[in-house]
C-alpha cells in the first residue's frame, strides 16, 4: 500500500509541476483535475474516505468548472472556435490520459485488494467527521457559512458592478 | 503492506506548497495565479488530513472542509476581479493593475 502512496504522490508532484510551467490555461487546469485526482487518491488511502469524496466532487468537480467558465468567458469572440479546436487537440489529452490511466490502475488495484481495510488503515468515518463537525466545530460551521454568503454577496456585487461599469463606459464613448 | 508514514505525506504537502508558491510568484498571468493559489490550500488540507490520520482523529478532516469552504469563497470572488480585470484592462496580466488609482 505505500508504494501505491508513493506512486500517488509522483503523479501528484509531477501534474502539479506540469501546472506551474504550462502556457496554456486550458492544458494546466487539466493537468491540475489530475493533481487533485490523485490528492483524493492519497486521502483514501490514508483512511479519509470523507475528504476524497469531496476533493473529487467539490475540487476536482466544482471549482475546476467554475475555472472552465470563466476562461471560456474570456475567449468569446470569432477566435474561439478556432482556439477551441486548437485546444482539444488529441496531443494536448495524452499527458494527463497517461497519468490518468496510472491512477485508476493504482484505485482498482487497491480495490481489488479489498480497498484500505486490507492496508490495515484506521478509517476516520463519515459517521465521526459528522458528530465533530456539529458538536466541538458548530461554531466554525456557522463561520463557514457567513463566509461563503460573503463570497456570494461578493461575487454577485462584483458581477453588477460589470455591467453597470460597462454601461459607463458605453456612455463615455457617445460624449 | 505497512501503514504509510505521516512524514511522507507531510513532506508532499510541503512540496505541493512550494510548488505553488513558485507558481504563484513566477507567473503573471491571473488566472494562473488562482491556480498556484488553489495548489497552495489543497497542500494545505492535505497536511491537515494526514495529521488527522496520524492520530486516527476526525479534526483533520474538518479541518480539510473548512479550507475547502474557503477556497470555494476564494475562488469565486477571485475568478469574478479576473473577469473585472479583463473588462477593464483587455489583459490578464496582473503588473497591469498595479497601479491601484489612475
Amino acid at each position: 500500500m505505500t508504494t501505491v502512496f508513493y506512486i500517488a504522490a509522483a503523479v501528484a508532484l509531477v501534474s502539479t509541476f506540469l501546472v506551474v510551467t504550462r502556457l496554456n490555461a486550458v492544458h494546466a487546469l487539466l493537468y491540475l483535475i489530475v493533481s487533485l485526482l490523485s490528492v483524493a487518491l492519497i486521502f483514501f488511502l490514508l483512511g479519509a474516505h470523507f475528504a476524497a469524496a469531496f476533493e473529487v466532487i467539490v475540487y476536482a468537480g466544482a471549482i475546476m468548472v467554475l475555472f472552465v467558465f470563466v476562461i471560456m468567458m474570456l475567449n468569446l469572440g470569432p477566435l474561439a472556435v478556432g482556439q477551441e479546436r486548437q485546444w482539444v487537440r488529441p496531443h494536448t489529452w495524452i499527458g494527463p490520459s497517461i497519468l490518468v490511466c496510472i491512477l485508476g490502475a493504482e484505485l482498482v488495484w487497491v480495490l481489488s485488494r479489498g480497498g484500505s481495510k486490507a492496508a490495515a488503515v484506521a478509517e476516520v468515518t463519515p459517521k465521526e467527521v459528522g458528530i465533530a463537525l456539529f458538536g466541538p466545530y458548530l461554531m466554525g460551521v456557522e463561520m463557514a457559512s457567513m463566509l461563503l454568503l460573503a463570497g456570494l454577496v461578493g461575487a454577485y456585487h462584483l458581477g453588477r458592478r460589470t455591467s453597470s461599469g460597462a454601461a459607463v463606459n458605453r456612455r463615455r464613448g457617445n460624449d | 503492506m505497512g501503514q504509510i508514514p505521516t512524514e511522507h505525506g507531510l513532506i508532499l504537502a510541503g512540496l505541493l506548497f512550494i510548488l505553488g508558491l513558485v507558481g504563484l510568484l513566477v507567473r503573471r498571468n491571473v488566472i494562473f495565479m488562482l491556480l498556484a493559489v488553489e495548489i497552495m490550500l489543497n497542500a494545505a488540507g492535505l497536511a491537515f488530513v494526514a495529521a488527522g490520520a496520524r492520530w486516527n482523529q476526525p479534526d483533520g478532516q474538518v479541518m480539510f472542509i473548512f479550507v475547502l469552504t474557503m477556497a470555494a469563497a476564494e475562488v469565486s470572488v477571485g475568478l469574478a476581479l479576473v473577469l473585472l480585470l479583463y473588462q477593464e484592462f483587455k489583459t490578464l496580466d496582473a503588473d497591469a493593475a498595479s497601479r491601484l488609482r489612475d
